[in-house]
């Protein structure tokens, strides 16, 4: 019932696609190919290939109309993004035999490039869109963001009251991991899921990094056995599973918070490149009429 | 001797002052120097029953379609001010009498003697009742429920308690209003014998829903309870206690007070002793009347609420009318045009209560209804007529309450189609269907049919085909619902004719309709709330489950591992009579469910009538195994199932589910929502609950039984046929459904403002964009114009279908209806 993108319709675009591919491959080679006259962009069958090309570069940028067109009723958009993915990879194969491998400092190669990458920057969403889903289901464990946050502030409030009977050492230093944490930051720490939650320790003026909760944690524990009284160690063992479960909320927190990035982020870097593209690939059909 | 009045006119509650104001109209028309006719009032002050409602208490003046016909006012408003029009129109100069309670009449039209409680009498021509039903309040009928200060039975003013913890007992709109007003200062529980307050007028259910929602508010409400008895406090002052029976058994819940307002139950007696017949046992019966309102003593009138007619203005309009009647004036009811749009089309002559007359006799079920409410049926319902393709073309097309007019030979309703009305036949045939392809029955006039939805929810199974010149009454869900609450006899002859029926398509029996009537009376219908388990595996079977309504789903070794699942018109358990009496499974219903239970003898009646017959439902039986036994190797996909009950799919018919293992969290499904409806998403795709890789995100599943739709007051929910379950204009936004939806699929919402084009906001910048993010400051006219409810419509009637599903680039959204479920959880 769930079909991915790729297997969509029994893989009918992938069909599609391949069928292109031998076809462009079929025309690439009847260049036949002499010293004088090598395979390039200029023989007919390089001018089909380019073309075909630059109508599946349009094409391709549609994709972002259609995803906005939301009362459509032409086609689906996973049909789309289907297409979108197997015709997108054939074209690098298409742009390629256009090219013929004729590359220079000029603006035909650069639209060459920016294909290229806007290709591979698909093929890493591509790889993203179908792996991670999985992951950050596993990792969020039934539960959305919003219910693990909620479940944070329980524990910290909970952590907050537990603290109040301890030493004024501790509890400062407890009251200073909570005050510390850090969850998000930079766009680098999202989507690396760094940590740069820090602590203020005992009779120190500056905090130091305190990641996974871990001095926190180290601290507790040890100071358990140390501890005087059976009430006291009861606090701090209850202390200790807070923080504990706190470390578990806080990694997961992260990892979301990184998977949903990498999920979006090299959107960042597909669709200004696209543009760049259609820029490029403007100026290199201009020019090749102008200087035929 | 004393005075003989033309009309005596005892009670003076809304229907009596109305009834005298018309009768001093006449007197002053005709210049008499004396009062033709007397009022008498048994209590200090006229209309006791407004008298004690509740100080503030807002008035309604519902039905809202119906015109005032009074010579006295009354439009909604306060209490205070509607009392304060009717004292000047007693001062006005109204021949009214106070503490004259009539105690006996005797003699007869022409020549009455009423015998007051002074120990007068008072002789008149022609005597109207409108007494009202305030009589004698209904009793808790345990020990200790006699009147005391700690049992009432009656609220003066709420503040005369402060600081308590008071039961407050009943789901009508007294039972509400003071339990609310209570709870201003006093921590109130409200007990409700059923599961939802239906009885209740509909301001009144608001209030109550929001009184039991408002966290702020002491205020609680039990439902589904009986109270099982009462501890009466030791001392005065001290607290006693009041015990409930519930589903989940006694509860006791200590109070200072407890207040009942269960209802009156007609002063039976004296009206009895008047030579009144009322042919019916039932408490809540009250006598006959012709239309005009003269019971079976000649010159004794019956109106207002003693009449069956519950309402003011209803009871204030038959005051007008009586004396009209009385004077020989053959006066049309205040609802006659009504009746007479809705008869428009018929194809006969005929005046309208003369056909509302007819029509009960032909249909056997209502014939013993008060005419009255039998009035009030067809005023609620649409009177169909059949007419050929060929005429049908040229008929006049009328308003919305009058006559509907339907091609002959074409079905009324198609198999697989959403509606869950009512029909009645009263004249014609139609040929009705009971499964899909199954065979035609025919039904006669005065025979009903569409009582499977009614009952189930579920769609309609089989075709209904009207023949020529035929004439229906199709009554909606809401009016049947509350007649068969209030009336027995209709109740039990739909219930009958259900199981006859559903055994009729379930075992397709050769039997004479007595004999099959017989077996019908002889099972039993059970109810079993979600949770409930009806066999449990590893037990000896004696009966197999016919599913009357709701979802039975089976579980094997697990709790939850859910290897089948059976809703309405499927059977469950039926291996035990079919030759393997241990259960393999345990069956449990999804949600609130209602099976038919047979036993051997009945099975075997049912099969051995019909032998060939048995073959398809050892082939069904096979499907079932082969369907389970796989389901059963799949523990994987049994706990999907599973899971996916446990959200209360069970009981949906078309639901998003997500997998969760596409989704990459675009949320391209919510903002196509939002761009296709105003502006507003109806789904919230990152909240709901997930299991192993499945997510059930906040969005409607189109209830088969829309818990929505119960109590909407202007009946803005409905059911398209198709199946979407969409909230038209006529929304008040009271909140209701709000409250009603177990799923959080409705939220209350302001206009969304109107969305620059593509254009203008790519160019220029205005706006927001397409899809971009909901929160909104809604414009002074949207917050005129108040918050309405929005929820999921399925994009109904949407070229390509549902756009969350659409827009969904990695083919992560699907919607299914539990049929597909297998499907969906198969690989997961
Ligand atoms: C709490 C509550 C709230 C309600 N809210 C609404 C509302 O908002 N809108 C609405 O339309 N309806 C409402 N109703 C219903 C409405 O009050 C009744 O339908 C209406 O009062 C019926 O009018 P009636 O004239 O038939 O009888 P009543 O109003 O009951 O009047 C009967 C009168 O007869 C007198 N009487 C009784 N027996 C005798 C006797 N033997 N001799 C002489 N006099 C006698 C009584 O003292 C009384 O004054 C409500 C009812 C209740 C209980
Ligand atoms: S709004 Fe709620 S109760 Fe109504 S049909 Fe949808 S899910 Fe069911
Ligand atoms: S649809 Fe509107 S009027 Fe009906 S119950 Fe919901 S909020 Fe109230």
């Amino acid at each position: 019932m769930h079909t991915s993108l790729l297997a969509w319709r029994n893989f009918r675009y992938g069909k599609w696609a391949l069928l292109l591919g031998v076809i462009g491959i079929g025309l690439y080679l009847s260049q036949g190919g002499n010293a004088a006259q090598p395979p390039n962009g200029g023989t007919w069958q390089g001018y089909v290939l380019g073309t075909v090309g630059a109508l599946l570069i349009v094409w391709l940028s549609v994709l972002g109309v259609r995803k906005r067109r939301y009362s459509s009723a032409a086609g689906t958009v996973q049909g789309w993004t289907s297409a979108h993915v197997y015709l997108g990879a054939v074209l690098l194969l298409i742009g390629t035999l256009h090219s013929a491998a004729q590359v220079g400092w000029n603006v035909h190669t650069l639209a060459y490039a920016l294909m290229c990458l806007v290709i591979f920057s698909g093929f890493y969403g591509l790889y993203v869109y179908i792996h991670l889903p999985g992951h950050l289901a596993t990792n969020n464990a039934g539960k959305d963001r919003d219910a693990w946050l909620e479940e944070l502030a329980d524990l910290d409030s909970n952590i907050r009251d537990t603290v109040e009977s301890c030493d004024a050492e501790l509890q400062a230093m407890a009251l200073s991991a909570l005050d510390l944490t850090q969850l998000g930051g930079s766009t680098w720490q999202q989507l690396t899921a760094r940590d740069g939650s820090r602590i203020v320790l005992p009779g120190q003026s500056k905090a130091v990094s305190n990641a996974e909760q871990g001095i926190i944690v180290n601290a507790l524990s040890e100071r358990i056995p140390d501890a005087r009284k059976q009430s006291q160690a009861e606090v701090l063992n209850e202390l200790l599973a807070l923080f504990g479960r706190r470390r578990v909320i806080l990694h997961l927190l992260r990892q979301d918070v990184r998977l949903k990035g990498l999920l979006k982020v090299w959107l960042f870097v597909h669709i200004p490149l696209t543009i760049a593209l259609l820029v490029a690939l403007s100026i290199h059909i201009f020019s090749v009429f102008i200087y035929w | 001797m004393s005075k003989r009045y033309h009309i005596a006119i005892v009670g003076a509650g809304p229907a009596g002052l109305s009834a005298a104001g018309r009768a001093a109209h006449y007197d002053a028309e005709s210049g008499a120097a004396e009062p033709t006719y007397i009022l008498l009032e048994g209590f200090n002050t006229f209309a006791k029953t407004i008298q004690k409602y509740q100080k503030g208490k807002h008035v309604m003046d519902e039905p809202g379609f119906l015109n005032l016909r009074s010579e006295v006012g009354f439009t909604a408003g306060k209490r205070e001010e509607i009392l304060g029009v009717w004292d000047e129109a007693l001062a006005a100069g109204i021949n009214i009498r106070y503490d004259s309670e009539v105690v006996a009449i005797d003699g007869e039209k022409g020549g009455f003697n009423l015998k007051l409680g002074s120990g007068d009498a008072v002789e008149a021509e022609h005597i109207v009742f409108s007494i009202g039903t305030q009589g004698n309040p209904r009793t808790l009928g345990v020990p200790g429920d006699a009147e005391s200060d700690f049992v009432r039975y009656t609220l003066d003013d709420p503040e005369d308690f402060k600081e308590e913890t008071i039961v407050v007992v009943g789901a009508g709109d007294a039972a509400i209003e003071n339990a609310i007003a209570l709870s201003d200062y006093n921590k109130v529980f409200i007990i409700n014998r059923r599961n939802e307050f239906s009885r209740a007028k509909d301001g009144n259910l608001n209030a109550v829903l929001a009184a039991i929602n408002d966290k702020n508010r002491p205020f609680y409400c039990v439902y589904e309870a009986n109270v099982a008895g009462l501890e009466l406090p030791s001392a005065p002052g001290a607290k006693g206690a009041i015990v409930l029976s519930t589903p989940s058994g006694e509860e006791r819940i200590e109070c200072h007070r407890i207040i009942a307002r269960l209802g009156t139950i007609p002063p039976r007696k004296f009206v009895e002793s008047c030579g009144i017949v009322i042919t019916s046992d039932n408490p809540e019966a009250v006598p006959d009347v012709d239309r005009h309102y003269q019971s079976n003593v000649p010159g004794l009138y019956i109106i207002g609420a003693l009449g069956g007619y519950p309402l003011i203005k209803q009871a204030m309009n038959q005051g007008y009318d009586v004396v009209e009647f009385i004077n020989g004036k053959d006066t049309k009811p205040a609802d006659y045009p009504l009746l007479q749009d809705q008869f428009s089309g018929l194809p006969y002559v005929m005046d309208a209560e003369d056909v509302l007359d007819l029509y009960q006799q032909r249909v056997p079920m209502f014939r013993h209804m008060n005419p009255l409410a039998f009035r009030e049926l067809i005023i609620e319902s649409r009177i169909i007529v059949s007419l050929p393709p060929a005429e049908l073309a040229r008929a006049p097309q009328g308003g919305e309450r009058s006559t509907a007019f339907v091609a002959a030979g074409e079905p009324l309703y198609r198999n697989g189609e959403f509606s869950t009305t009512f029909y009645t036949l009263v004249e014609g045939e139609v040929q009705l269907q009971l499964e899909k392809d199954g065979p035609w029955h025919t039904i006669k006039p005065g025979q009903f049919f569409g009582e499977m939805s009614l009952i189930s929810g579920r769609p309609r199974q089989g075709d209904a085909v009207v023949s020529e010149d035929a004439i229906l009454i199709e009554t909606p869900r809401r009016i049947m619902v509350k007649l068969m609450n209030s009336n027995k006899e209709v109740s039990s002859g739909i219930d009958r004719i259900f199981v006859m029926r559903a055994l009729q398509a379930a075992f397709r029996p050769q039997l004479t309709l007595e004999e099959l009537g017989n077996i019908a009376g002889q099972v039993e219908t059970r109810q079993y709330k979600a949770g409930e388990v009806l066999f449990t595996e590893g037990e000896e079977g004696d009966c197999l489950h016919l599913i009357r309504s709701g979802t039975v789903m089976l579980t094997r070794g697990g709790a939850n591992l859910v290897v089948n699942q059976n809703h309405s018109g499927e059977l469950a358990g039926q291996m035990a009579l079919m030759g393997a009496p241990r259960r393999r499974d345990t069956a449990t219903a999804a949600v609130r469910t209602e099976t038919i239970v047979i036993r051997q003898a009945e099975f075997l009646a049912l099969v051995g009538s019909q032998p060939e017959h048995v073959a398809t439902l050892q082939g069904r039986l096979s499907e079932v195994l082969r369907k389970s036994n796989s389901m059963a190797s799949q523990p994987q996909a049994a706990g999907a199932i599973g899971f996916l009950m446990g959200q209360g799919l069970g009981e949906a018919t078309n639901a998003l589910v997500i997998d969760e293992t596409l989704c990459v969290g675009c949320d391209n499904c919510e903002r196509a929502c939002a761009e296709t409806h105003n502006g507003i998403s109806r789904l919230d795709r990152e909240s709901g609950a997930s299991l192993a890789g499945l997510h059930v995100p906040i969005s409607c599943r189109h209830c088969e039984l829309p818990h929505c739709m119960k109590d909407c007051p202007p009946d803005a929910i409905r059911r398209s046929a198709n199946g979407e379950v969409f909230i038209s204009d006529s929304c008040i936004g009271c909140g209701n459904c709000e409250t009603n939806c177990p799923y959080d699929a409705i939220k209350l919402s302001y206009a969304a403002p109107k969305k620059p084009g593509l254009l203008s906001w790519l160019l220029l910048g205005r706006g927001p964009g397409p899809g971009e993010p909901e929160s909104f400051t809604p414009s002074a006219a949207a917050k005129d114009a108040g918050k309405k409810a929005v929820k999921c419509d399925a994009c109904m009637g949407r070229p390509g279908g549902p756009a969350c599903v659409r827009a969904c680039p990695t083919g992560a959204a699907v919607r299914v209806s539990p049929e597909q479920f297998s499907e969906l959880v198969e690989g997961h």
